[in-house]
């Protein structure tokens, strides 16, 4: 029997069917119009219009973190794919699994500066974890299954696939996907038992231990954030985690610190700082993290847990070194600390937390309340009250209120919280917010974002009525891009070059104008209401427009160039000679 | 680990197996000016025609910190199958040919054939005021070689970079 042949765009259909892909993010093209035609004459896949290919990716990053499956994209050729880098580079630095299609002009025109044409393999090279440009409709179907593997396995990122329009057109044989091992691409999943069990040593020898966790965990699926509950609880160390990893470990819990970082609580980094041993899960030493590299952690052993090898050692020397995924990790650390009845000096770790609770008494998230004025940390206290109980998921744009957001809203499972941190991306919120709505129908899905960050992406809130995603979007309008405005204060004598929101929109009347409701609160008195009537909405985009506090800055803060121990609480505290030139030209 | 061990600049050459795809090569080289890494010399050719393979020869520069780093990035790329530091792992032995132009009548041009000789360099190419010598040697072979030359009429060099291979039995 001969084989089946397909045309290149139905083998695409097929492969993104047999992959599992539910919903696929896109705006079409010249160069992918094949696929659109093939799209239009099937059900399975949900395309979701997007109004600029950069949300396309944002939104399948929410869909892929707030469901751990692959998010996919469909780009055409040219503006479409460099519209989409921003988008790429986030997933890479968040490591998130997207597979982004791509259209490219006919293979016989490539090379000759064509209508729409971009070298998007190469522009994509550094901005994705690997990409195909498919020349052969032969090699299609096996390099889309294998671009799908290569997404989620290991450290997940995006994948790019380059599709020129006559391999769309041509006949070709499919495959299906099998299980297949690829040739060269075979990350460690299962650790060294013998470092395992020199790490679970180490931690029952430790006198002050700490686990600092990041977005390892929850790459590593749900069963690790279960595992890592269990074991923290088992061991009764305190536990404090990188933005990304929020949520693997429940907020709701006494050995919960609290994020750690520039802008982490006051007891996690000065717990950081005095610490002899850290146990690092899946987070990977980042500068938000560490501050001044010399001065991080200087008395303490380190165990390191991530799947990528490179980022063992990169930042900071570790003494215990271990590649593999976090569920298998702590699966093993368990089992071996159960297997050797491991428990801690009992006494040492009571000091410990008795110096913990020392530093917990600072109550470092506290601010100046006001009758009058919208405090920032207020509307997301009230926020967070009135989501007690409820389904939700929460994104942010990126500035001030992402790291408020973080501070105040309470995370106690995987995958509810979606931001950027890695690239730390302005406009992510919004399309991601959709990507997860889409995603979890019946959740209260609520983007937390900054008037400049809002009006980044704010084209899609079109995509938002169209697609009926009933998000929230939860404005705090300080009237300045206040991280950059806050920066400028406290370490370039409050010279607000350009950080001012100049001629924004009535963003009540915006929002109506796209047939989402539009709400507003000016007052601390109304903050309550206005929420009560964002979360009774639900047959469409609610936009609520909080005037905060402009001058609000955000505290702790770890200055750039300083160490754990010289955070600052609050404004109170002198800045002015505190930050060394060096740090200064930190960012 | 002390501060003054990951302090010192050392000189590994390194060899990475990779699948003979387009745009493998921009990978490694991306990945080193991407991340600020230093190439002293790269050679890359196909070595296995069946399985589609090359073999890419990188000498570089850094602290052992950097070094690791290297390593570490080289195997996470997709394409790479084997990374090797021929530096670190046992005994290697490292080649490099060269080409090169050398000008002169009379005196020089004989002193210029005579060092040649010595260095088992060979004739490629002859005028009556001119050689094209190929030398295959080690770099520092390379270097002394073509110092010598300068004096005596170097007109151009053209060199392939390094190619290297563990000792003994073993393959890569």
């Amino acid at each position: 029997m001969a084989e089946q042949k397909l045309t290149g765009a139905d083998i695409i259909i097929k492969a993104l069917r047999d992959q599992g892909v539910d919903i696929i993010f896109g705006y079409p093209g010249g160069a992918v119009l094949p696929i659109y035609d093939a799209l239009f004459q099937q059900n399975d896949i949900r395309h979701i219009l997007v109004r600029h290919e950069q949300a396309a990716v944002h939104a399948a990053e929410g869909y892929a973190r707030s469901t751990g499956k692959v998010g996919c994209v469909l780009v055409t050729s040219g503006p479409g794919a460099t519209n989409a880098v921003t988008g790429l580079l986030d997933a890479l630095c968040d490591s998130i699994p997207i597979v982004c299609l791509s259209g490219q002009v006919p293979t016989h025109l490539i090379g000759n500066d064509a209508f729409q044409e971009a070298d998007t393999t190469g522009i994509t090279r550094p901005c994705t974890k690997h990409n195909y440009l498919v020349k052969d409709v032969k090699d299609l179907a096996r390099t889309l299954h294998e671009a799908f593997y290569v997404a989620r396995t290991g450290r997940p990122g995006p994948v790019v696939v380059d599709l020129p329009k006559d391999v769309q057109f041509a006949p070709g044989p499919y495959t299906p996907p099998v299980e297949v091992k690829h040739k060269t691409y075979r990350p460690q999943v299962k650790p060294d038992i013998a470092k395992i069990e020199e790490a679970v040593e180490l931690m029952a020898n430790a006198k002050r231990p700490i686990f600092y966790t990041g977005g390892g965990v929850i790459n590593a699926g749900p069963f690790a954030s279960k595992l890592l509950t269990q074991f923290v609880k088992l061991t009764g160390f305190p536990i404090t985690s990188t933005l990304m990893g929020l949520g693997a470990f429940p907020a709701s819990e006494q050995q919960w610190l609290g994020m750690l970082g520039m802008h982490g609580t006051y007891e996690a980094n000065l717990a950081m700082y005095g610490c002899d041993v850290m146990i690092n899960i899946g987070a990977r030493f980042d500068d938000r993290v560490t501050g001044r590299v010399d001065a991080f952690s200087p008395g303490s052993k380190k165990i390191h847990v991530d799947i990528d090898p490179s980022s063992i050692n990169k930042n900071i020397l570790v003494d215990i070194p271990i590649v593999g995924d976090c569920a298998y990790a702590l699966e093993d650390m368990m089992r071996v600390w159960k297997a050797k009845a491991k428990r801690a000096d009992q006494n040492a770790l009571k000091e410990w937390w008795a110096q913990i609770n020392k530093w917990r008494d600072r109550d470092c998230l506290s601010y100046r309340p006001s009758d009058t004025t919208i405090k920032p940390q207020f509307a997301l206290e009230r926020l967070r009250e009135a989501l007690k109980g409820k389904d939700f998921y929460i994104s942010t744009e990126v500035g001030q209120h992402q790291m408020w957001a973080a501070q105040f809203l309470p995370f106690d499972q995987p995958n509810r919280w979606l931001t950027s941190g890695g690239l730390g991306t302005m406009g992510y919120g919004l399309p991601a917010a959709i990507g997860a709505q889409l995603a979890h129908p019946e959740a209260v899905v609520v983007d937390v974002s900054g008037e400049a960050s809002f009006l980044m992406n704010m084209q899609e809130l079109g995509t938002a009525v169209q697609h009926r995603a009933p998000i929230k979007i939860f404005i705090l309008n300080n009237q300045y891009m206040g991280m950059v405005r806050q920066w400028q204060e406290l370490l370039h004598g409050s010279r607000y070059s350009s950080s001012y929101s100049e001629a924004l929109p009535d963003f009540v009347k915006l929002a109506e104008s796209w047939g989402c409701a539009g709400l507003r609160a000016t007052k601390p008195s109304e903050m309550d209401d206005v929420i009560a009537q964002m979360l009774a909405i639900n047959d469409r985009p609610v936009l609520v427009d909080v005037a905060v506090d402009q001058k609000e800055n955000c505290f702790p803060m770890i200055p750039g160039g300083k160490a754990h121990n010289e955070i600052l609480l609050g404004p109170s505290e002198d800045l002015g000679e505190a930050t060394p030139e060096d740090g200064m030209v930190l960012v | 680990m002390p501060n003054d061990i990951m302090d010192n600049i050392e000189k590994h050459t390194i060899a990475v197996l990779v699948d003979n795809e387009p745009g493998v090569l921009a990978r490694v080289i991306g990945l080193f000016s991407g991340r600020g890494y230093n190439i002293e010399n790269l050679s890359v050719a196909e070595v296995d025609d069946n399985a589609h393979l090359s073999r890419i020869t990188i000498v570089t520069t850094g602290t052992r910190q950097i070094i690791d780093q290297i390593k570490a990035q080289l195997s996470r790329l997709v394409p790479v199958h084997k990374v090797r530091d021929l530096t670190e792992d046992g005994p290697s032995v490292e080649r490099e040919l060269a080409l090169i132009k050398v000008a002169g009548v009379g005196e020089k041009r004989i002193e210029s054939l005579r060092l040649a000789d010595i260095f088992k360099a060979r004739v490629v190419d002859a005028t009556l005021n001119s050689f094209i010598f190929e030398l295959t040697g080690s770099t520092a072979e390379v270097d002394d070689f073509i110092g010598l030359m300068r004096q005596l009429g170097l007109v151009e060099t053209c060199r392939t970079g390094v190619v290297a291979m563990s000792r003994g039995g073993v393959g890569f």
